[in-house]
């Protein structure tokens, strides 16, 4: 028999691009059902405002219109909930549509459901809505003023929570014997995820078997589900299927239950019919969850030598107007926790104010909270390495983590997988040529050129995460995965994973799992996701999970198959099953390859149990849940090198590197995919995106406002791995959805202070850096 | 009051009365029923939308379907030929060009008039020229790489 060659680790064309680059994908928007209807919101053009009077009278007489609802209508539904609770966590009400007031620019008060797309625009801006206008706040900094208007009733002076980590009497020991002590404020601005695909929901309610099916654009349709039916609705959740079918792009913004689809989903079953809605680009920058919005001071403290000996965080992070599904964790344990970095800090602590504005809920976005870390903590000891003057390579090497392979206890609360943090490093100072690149940048010094040179040693924690460990720190869900295979009788697989791919290639790189577990070609695998009416409960994609959790779920459910392969084979043979091995796609007894069964035929066996072990079950199929032991952490040392334009103050890259290890990896080709695509996330954030608000307005509100990163803004990047395995699951992989995004921003920012340096630039507070901005501080740099 | 229009899609005629603001991205999606054309945003920016209009790269969402009477349009579902993938499509996929697919369809009619117009295209031209388009899943390096891929093949079949 001839041997199957291995695929798992090798750059695999994907499976799933023909039906994406003839056209014939199916986003939610493409799926079309007889007599369905379209929905438009009314929102609020307020930032803050008490709802008087509702009048849809008007609104009705239009023609085409089928039903408008306000909040009032929507009796015996709930507020969307927060799965993330905090002690004492103050969680006001956040109704589907608002009904006593909006709270920010874009809260929908009324739905609008007509035969046309432009029916229901043209009636909704019929509906009259009589506003008292309240006064806003949407700086995260000034929303516990004194003064600032009370956007809740729950929650005095705006505080969402106060929370805190680390060893603060430590700390103050710390800071009190250091040689030298570095303190920055730090602004991590707002950003919107802006996938390229708007959110968007078709429900559709039988009304002969009331059941209600749900497509919507989301990364884990199961919690869509649960949080809906359980807690929003009130309906059994076995009467309701929700389809994410093909979703593009999301970066985390389509996690959350949001007002949209669950309006939508309760509306169908009021009028019978399909509704229909998807967002505009305006709407999915008022509407779509922002991240980050951090403003922090931050104090690291140094011994003579340049050594870490403290660290002291306080950051106010910004909430908006409402608690969205995750949000709390974010800036908390998902940023905090991440704060010893790859370094040894000996005491760390970490105050965190979350606070409530007139703005757009903030939840996760691509690297949620460790980014913010991240960020903090390479600006700060680039700052140590000025205020004490030491080259910021020498100062990474000196304070790094040395080499583990099973365990490090962080100051906070985490334990570290596996790390060789300077390794990484080292191979990245190797592909740059780091004496040359100083001794070039001298002489472009001399020549009056700003060329300047970041690093960026991160960590992250992914592999989201042990059920136990987050139920004890607030979450309201488990995070484990779920992997069913299902043989059939002529030996074709199907797998159905909890993972949802929205771009990341699932289809290829489980059933590259497959195909090498079981030595089958990968044709004959199928994988199934982001159906609830096909697989079973899983908790989606987010958090660079998939790999390593899905993938040890499917893992576990295709060792099953083989066990129980065995059993049968054995039967066959004549054999003990304990004689029996599983290779190249065979089951044989032990040291004889001519005994042996295929694959197919056991499965067939499997169906067709004439000739079968007494006591065993028919049927070859396996299902299996995989709750992790504890994150991953993957890490890796980016650079980027910068000119700028003295002119102009204009930045651009002339080179990005980056070395990353995500422990094993199982497609090369979409590892790096993603990693550059989190690059460009990351630079995105460094040199042109930001979230502006002006008094509650959104005045970066569509894309001509709001500057994605474009193809001539951004080089080719020069990527490199090492590969240290964890040993947290058995695949040894950690995850790489996230690194560049985490890593890539602090990069940037340390290339442009240190192209700034000569001007006696030694901090920048706020992204990102527009040629505007950074003009303004040359000149007033010069000053 | 609904307009008569007419146009060629893919080598199929079409004809259907329309609100004169219909826009003829929602004309393709809606009327025709062809899904592959996508709409990423609603002031002109992402370029999702992009198809051949009388073998020029055009953004849908920027004429009213009402003023495309009597022309003829290519759009991602037609690029293919018997079955097999254009160039540019097959350099999509082999240097793997996308991730979530969505920008993929505009992405590819993009670079379908670029190579018309620059047969060679330096790595410069290419990102010059797709500044039209918006990905944010690849951070353009794989799609850059794509077109070059095409680039040579197509240069090598003539």
């Amino acid at each position: 028999m001839a041997t199957v060659e291995r695929v798992l680790g090798k750059s695999i064309k994907r499976r799933e691009d023909p039906r994406f680059i003839t056209g014939r994908g199916t986003y939610v928007d493409d799926v079309k059902l007889p007599g369905t209807t379209w929905a438009a919101f009314v929102r609020s053009p307020h930032a803050h405002a008490r709802i008087k009077k509702i009048d849809t009278a008007a609104a009705l007489k239009h023609p085409g219109v089928v039903a408008i609802f306000t909040g009032k209508d929507m009796t015996g539904v709930n507020s969307l909930p927060c799965g993330w609770l905090l002690p004492e966590l103050k969680v006001p009400p956040h109704m589907p549509l608002a009904s006593d007031a909006a709270r920010c620019v874009g809260d929908p008060v009324a739905i609008v459901i007509a035969e046309s797309h432009d029916a229901a625009e043209d009636a909704a801006e019929k509906v009259k809505v009589t506003w008292e206008v309240l006064p806003a706040v949407s700086a995260t900094d000034k929303a516990t003023a004194k003064g600032s208007t009370q956007i809740h009733e729950v929650a005095p002076s705006n505080t969402a929570f106060t929370w805190q980590i680390g060893d603060a009497a430590a700390v103050e020991t710390a800071f009190r014997g250091a040689a030298r002590v570095v303190k920055k404020k730090i602004v991590n601005q707002r950003l919107v995820a802006n996938p390229m695909e708007p959110r968007a929901c078709l429900a559709s309610y039988d009304r002969a078997t009331g059941d209600l099916t749900l497509w919507v654009t989301s990364q884990n349709p199961h919690v869509h589900r649960l949080l809906m039916c359980a807690f929003v609705l009130g309906i059994p959740e076995h009467k309701v299927r929700v389809i994410a079918p093909d979703v593009g792009g999301a970066f985390g913004s389509k996690i959350f239950l949001y007002n949209e689809e669950t309006i939508c989903s309760w509306a169908t079953k009021q009028i019978k019919r399909p509704v229909r809605w998807t967002s505009s680009r305006r709407e999915a920058f008022l509407t779509d969850a922002h991240g980050r919005d951090h403003v922090t001071e931050a104090e690291m403290a140094f011994d003579a030598q340049g050594k870490i000996v403290g660290l002291r965080v306080k950051t106010i992070a910004n909430m908006g107007a409402y608690l969205s599904t995750f949000a709390p964790a974010v800036p908390t344990y998902l940023y905090a926790t991440l704060l010893n970095g790859v370094y040894t800090i000996p005491a760390i602590h970490a105050h965190v104010t979350g606070v409530f504005t007139n703005t757009t809920p903030v939840d996760a976005y691509r690297g949620a909270g460790r980014p913010e870390a991240a960020y903090l903590l390479e600006r700060m000891i680039d700052a140590g390495a000025a205020a004490l003057k030491l080259d910021p390579a020498d100062i990474r090497k000196k304070n790094f983590i040395p080499k583990f392979e099973n365990g490090f206890q962080t100051q906070v609360a985490l334990n570290y997988d596996s790390g060789n943090y300077a390794a990484a490093f080292d191979k990245l100072l190797g592909m740059l040529d780091y004496k040359k690149f100083r001794s070039e940048q001298q002489a472009a010094r001399k020549q009056g050129r700003l060329l300047g040179l970041g690093f960026s040693t991160y960590i992250e924690a992914c592999s989201i995460a042990p059920s136990k460990v987050v139920g004890s720190l607030g979450a309201q869900a488990g995070l484990y995965e779920s992997g069913k295979v299902r043989v059939h009788p002529t030996g074709g697989i199907t797998v159905y994973t909890g993972s949802h791919s929205h771009g990341q290639g699932h289809e290829t790189t489980f059933s590259q799992l497959v195909a090498d577990e079981l030595g089958v070609p990968m044709e004959s695998v199928e994988i199934v996701h982001g159906d609830t009416g096909a697989i079973p409960f899983g908790m989606g994609t987010y958090g660079s999970r998939s790999g390593s959790v899905g993938g040890t779920a499917l893992l576990m459910s295709l060792q099953k198959i083989k066990e129980k392969g065995k059993k049968i084979a054995a039967h066959l043979l004549e054999a003990s099953p304990s004689d029996i091995e599983y290779t190249n796609g065979q089951f044989q007894v032990k040291g004889f390859p001519g005994k042996a069964v295929p694959f197919g035929q056991v499965a067939l066996t499997a169906y067709v149990p004439h000739n079968y072990p007494a006591g065993l079950e028919p049927g070859l199929e396996e299902t299996s849940f995989y709750d992790p032991s504890n994150f991953c952490f993957p890490f890796g040392a980016h650079a980027c090198v910068v000119e700028i334009d003295r002119d102009t103050g204009q930045v651009k890259i002339v080179r990005y590197l980056a070395v990353d290890d995500v422990g094993n990896v199982m497609n090369p080709m979409i590892v790096d995919g993603m990693v550059h695509g989190g690059i460009a996330q990351g630079v995105g954030q460094a040199l042109c995106e930001g979230a502006v608000y002006d008094d509650g307005q959104l005045v970066t509100g569509s894309m001509m406002d709001y500057a994605l990163p474009k193809a001539d803004m951004l080089p080719m990047y020069d990527t490199d791995r090492t590969v240290t395995p964890t040993l947290v699951n058995p695949l040894g992989v950690k995850g790489a959805g996230e690194t560049g995004t985490i890593a890539a921003t602090p990069a940037v920012m340390n290339a442009v202070v240190d192209a700034l340096a000569p001007l006696g630039v030694d901090h920048i507070e706020t992204m990102p850096l527009t040629a505007g901005r950074v003009w303004t501080i040359m000149q007033s740099a010069k000053r | 009051m609904k307009l008569p229009v007419k146009m060629t899609i893919n080598g199929q005629s079409y004809s259907h009365e329309v609100e004169p603001r219909l826009l003829l991205v929602h004309y393709i999606r809606e009327l025709v029923g062809l899904t592959g054309t996508h709409v990423g945003c609603d002031t002109s920016q992402c370029g999702a939308c992009t198809i051949l209009m009388d073998g020029k790269a055009v953004k849908a969402c920027n004429f009213f379907a009402v003023q495309c009477d009597g022309v003829k349009i290519t759009t991602i579902e037609g690029l293919a030929k018997n079955g097999d993938l254009h160039p540019i499509q097959q350099g999509f996929w082999e240097k793997h060009g996308l991730q979530c697919g969505f920008c993929t369809p505009g992405m590819i009619m993009a670079a379908h008039q670029m190579l018309e117009r620059y047969p060679k295209p330096s790595e410069e031209q290419i990102r010059h020229q797709l500044e039209g388009n918006l990905c944010r899943c690849t951070g353009y390096h794989n799609i850059v790489k794509a077109i070059q891929w095409a680039a040579e093949q197509m240069a090598g079949k003539k």
